[in-house]
Order: structure tokens, then sequence, then C-alpha cells
């Protein structure tokens, strides 16, 4: 499946990246199992197991690790939030 | 329209005649602006003697362009099942703001003041920790780099205290 990601404030710095689309293999398939499979990538990207508080959204709504991902979902990870 | 996300400033007054126009049956109006200041505060500001690594000179507020929308529209909707409102206007800007300049606008209308203050301060509590943005600052030397704003377990508590038990 595909899906598109996007990279927000901090770790859109540290990544280098604001956003991509990207082929999974079949067995990731929920929040935690995306960030293993992202952080494989290098040492930029083990901030996503890594960091303490990090967040997450699919379909623009907030998710937590166990969040199911389906093909054409997007899917955000950022820093927790500092509006207001 | 009750939620807005802009570059621009706003005008509170303007704002909350549009809110009110017509509406006689509005019997109190609360609204909180939210400003940038000149110091960060993880710096131990009101502890200590403010020194120029804790000054500000600037700040940038990134969003999650979507998603902040649905976030600030789910946290009034909450706020309009809690209590009895008449009327609810969120506006939160984005860029680059400098101190003193509002950053923020919440109004909201009840028959009276009871709700209008819960709902306006629920409102903030939930936006603190619910609504994505990210403030990124500027400190007095500008040849230094700017650093994101670390999020606060005070926010986080304050939006505690809503939430609803079992």
């Amino acid at each position: 499946m595909t899906i598109k990601l996007l990279y927000f404030a901090s770790l859109r710095e540290a990544l280098g990246l604001s956003g991509e689309e990207m082929t999974l293999p079949a067995a990731v398939c929920d929040v935690a199992a995306l960030k293993i499979h992202l952080a494989a990538r290098g040492a930029a990207w083990q901030a996503l197991t890594q960091a303490k508080n990090l967040r997450a959204a699919v379909n623009q709504r907030m998710a937590g690790s166990d969040a199911a991902i389906s093909d054409g979902d997007e899917v955000a990870f950022f820093p927790p939030v500092t509006g207001g | 329209m009750s939620v807005s996300l802009q570059r621009e400033a706003f005008d509170v007054g303007k704002e909350i005649a549009a809110l009110a126009a017509g509406r006689h049956e509005i019997g109190a109006v609360a609204s909180f602006v939210g400003l940038v200041r000149d110091i960060n505060a993880a710096g131990g500001a009101g502890k200590a003697a403010v020194g120029e690594a804790n000054q500000v000179s600037a700040m940038t507020l990134e969003h999650y362009p979507g998603m902040t929308e649905h976030a600030l529209e789910e946290i009034v909707a909450e706020a309009r099942q809690r209590w009895e409102l008449l009327a609810v206007r969120v506006i939160h800007r984005f860029g680059r703001l400098l101190p003193g300049e509002a950053i923020v606008l919440v109004i909201v209308a009840g028959a009276h003041r009871g709700e209008a203050f819960a709902a306006c301060e629920f409102i903030m509590d939930y936006l603190k920790t619910q609504a994505p943005f990210w403030k990124k600052e500027e400190g007095a030397d500008a040849t230094a780099t700017a650093r994101w704003v670390d999020a606060r377990e005070s926010d986080e508590t304050a939006a505690q205290r809503w939430e609803k038990k079992a």
C-alpha cells in the first residue's frame, strides 16, 4: 500500500524533509510498525522510535501507536504542540 | 465561520461586535487574547533576572494545514456540547510574529457569564494541547539559531482539569 507522510516542526528540520509518498510492505499496518520501518533508514530517523512524546496523526486526527494504517492514508509525525 | 487561521492581525472589538450583532439573547461575552512575549518562560522568567538568553525578538508559528482547522472545529464543537453557548469565534494566526502582537483570539457568547467564562478557558486549554501549532523563537542575537519552544507540562495539566470523570 502507498501512504502520504508528513513531518512538522523540529522533526521536519531534523529529517530535512516535510513530506513524501511511500509504499509500505504489507506487514507495516499500524503507526508503531511504521515508526520502526522509518527508523531503519538511518540515524536521523531513529528519532521516530526514540523521541519522547512524539505525536502521530492518521488522516488528520491524533492517533496512538496502535492506530491502523490503510492504503491512501495521510500519516503525520510531529513533536508535542505549542500553539496558543 | 467560527474558526479562522490567518497570517493577518485581527481586531478584537470588530470580532465581538460582529458576533453579537442583532443577537439580543446574548447576555455575556467572554474573550481571551494571547500575545507574543519578549521573553521565554522556560528560561525561568519570574524567578531570576531576565538574561539575554531568554530574550525573544520574534516567533514563527507553523501549523498543519487541514488538520489544524479540523482540530479547532472539534474543540469548539466539544465546548458547545458541554455548555449552552450562543456563539463562538476562534482566530489563530500563523507565520512570523513580533512581541506584543496577538497570536490567538477566543470569543464565547452565552446567556450568562458562567458558561462564557468556562467555555473560553476550556477552548484555550484544549487548543494549547490538541491543535497542531508549533512555535519557533528567535533570540535577541539575530545571528543565533532560532529554537523550537518545548511543550509545557502545565498546559497538559490545565487541559486534564476538563476531562470528564468516568
